[in-house]
């Protein structure tokens, strides 16, 4: 077996040569991943924004179920998507099995808890400052959930970062309903997962430097923008 | 505000414009605010003071109508106040709340829920501008103003709302002269024009500078009331006396009252 800086020089060399097979697995994960990370905000946000601004009974229960479902175990998510579009579920006639699709679904599942809890909390953090001059105001239900929204837009954007690393980070959930299939649905880790086994260790670390690279460059631009709105006191 | 009690004095002629009715608000197992029968006459200036708990700010609060009354009712031109008549009041808090946005966004965002937009907006925003003399600061965002300048935005921002009463719930007390006396200015220029106030201060100097009529409270209650020069001259309530004096009066409410 190579010594590791002898693989890490061969996965450098794929990522310099610009590898076609690598650039194609790096374009997919990114498509699931943002478009799930994507979805998930257009869901958790409004959710979380809801549940933090507004007294309903049932208010304190949808939270911890909220901050419960943060910990969904990967597997179990696949599972359910998996057993939703197989061609005995109830979206089996879709054929979503197996495609993008499949993994965008189940990656929305695992996203938008995290992104609807944070968010929650942030906003209901938020509102409690903001609440009696909301009321003073006469602010309506909508509005207020939108100035939110907007005010928190910074924090917010930390918590697209999490959706966001959880899902480019994820394997359990998209082997499962995505089946890892070549030129289909191989994804950054389930790659790393596959080739590691099949002892092609430079393509393995080449998606590993690249993940680890991605995740890098998203949280240095994120704390870019989170110190420009702290310099304004927009946080 | 003139209260009915056991130390009310004659008060000026003006019609009612708010009133409190055997108001009590409890919270924590406590009375906050006990039985309290109040007017707020329009186009008055009426201080509230009193020391701290004794429910000045939580009576603020009811008469705005940002908190309901565990018993009693609040009137609004002898009806019970409803959102119509709070859409005609604004308040500024000790603490201004100012949104994470530039000074024109506050200032847009207040007038857009209150439904005024197109020119309308535009002149009021200008205005607002213009009264809180914050003209070379309106794209700024606001939280880094200084605290003088945020709280004149925020009371230019309450009146953008052309209220009919302005409540100020100790809107001076962390600034320092120069900030007082710009919202204390800001404020005469709003009675001139038509507005109400109620204010809560501890500064015997800026209620005998701003109040016409005063109310005096102690544990919830009223315990004098009247025009400011006599109550804050000669007080007639123990618990007026005291604090005037700068002694802590632990008594009831009733106690030592003349």
């Amino acid at each position: 077996m190579e010594s590791f800086w002898g693989i890490l020089a061969d996965a450098m060399s794929l990522i310099l040569a610009w590898d076609a097979d690598l650039i194609e697995i790096i374009g997919l994960s990114l498509r699931v991943t943002v478009t799930a990370v994507a979805i998930a905000c257009a869901i958790g946000l409004p959710v979380g924004a809801a549940v933090g601004s507004f007294a309903f009974p049932g208010r304190t229960a949808a939270a911890v179920i909220l901050n419960s479902l943060m910990g969904l175990p990967p597997v179990v998510v696949g599972l359910i998507v998996y057993l939703m579009l197989s061609a005995a579920g109830p979206l089996g006639p879709l054929g979503l099995l197996y495609t993008p699709t499949a993994m965008i679904i189940a990656q929305t599942v695992l996203v938008t808890p995290i992104v609807a809890a944070l968010t929650r909390q942030v906003v209901e953090d938020l509102h409690r400052e903001y609440a009696e001059q909301f009321s003073s105001l006469q602010v309506g239900p909508l509005d207020r959930v939108l100035a939110l929204l907007w005010d928190a837009r910074y924090s917010l954007l930390t918590v697209a970062l999490a959706g966001f690393g959880r899902a480019v980070a994820e394997v359990g959930a998209v082997i499962i309903v995505g089946g890892n299939i070549n030129h289909v649905t191989r994804m950054m880790t389930t790659t790393i997962a596959l080739e590691t086994s099949k002892g092609n260790l430079q393509l393995a670390l080449a998606l590993g430097v690249v993940l680890l690279a991605m995740a890098l460059v998203v949280n240095a631009g994120v704390m870019a923008l989170r110190a420009s709105a702290v310099r304004a006191a927009y946080v | 505000m003139h209260a009915a009690g056991p130390a009310t004095r004659p008060e000026a002629v003006a019609p009612p414009l708010l009133q409190a009715r055997r108001l009590c608000f409890d919270a924590g197992g406590r009375r906050l605010i006990d039985r309290i029968d109040a007017e707020i006459r329009a186009h008055r200036r009426t201080v509230i003071m009193g020391a701290n708990g004794t429910g000045k700010s939580v009576l603020l609060r009811l008469l705005h109508g940002l908190i309901r009354p565990t018993a009693g009712e609040v009137l609004w031109q002898g009806r019970p106040l409803d959102r119509a008549g709070r859409r005609e009041q604004s308040m500024v808090f000790q603490r201004p709340v100012l949104l994470r946005r530039s000074v024109l966004a506050n200032l847009r965002f207040a007038l857009a829920v209150r439904g005024v937009d197109g020119p309308e907006r535009a002149t009021r925003e200008a205005k607002a501008i213009e009264r809180a003399r914050l003209g070379d600061l309106a794209k700024r965002p606001a939280r880094v103003l200084s605290g003088g300048e945020q709280q004149r935005l925020a009371v230019a921002r309450a009146l953008a709302c052309e209220p009919r009463v302005l409540f100020l719930d100790e809107a001076t007390a962390s600034l320092d002269p120069a900030s007082t006396h710009a919202i204390e200015e800001l404020v005469r220029e709003a009675q001139d024009s038509g507005v109400t106030i109620v204010l809560i201060t501890h500064d015997i100097g800026q209620a005998r500078r701003l109040g016409e009529d005063l109310i005096f409270l102690h544990a919830g209650r009223v315990v004098e009331s009247g025009p400011v020069a006599d109550v804050l001259g000669a007080p007639r309530a123990e618990a007026t006396r005291a604090w005037l004096e700068g002694r802590l009066h632990l008594g009831p409410p009733g106690h030592g009252t003349s």
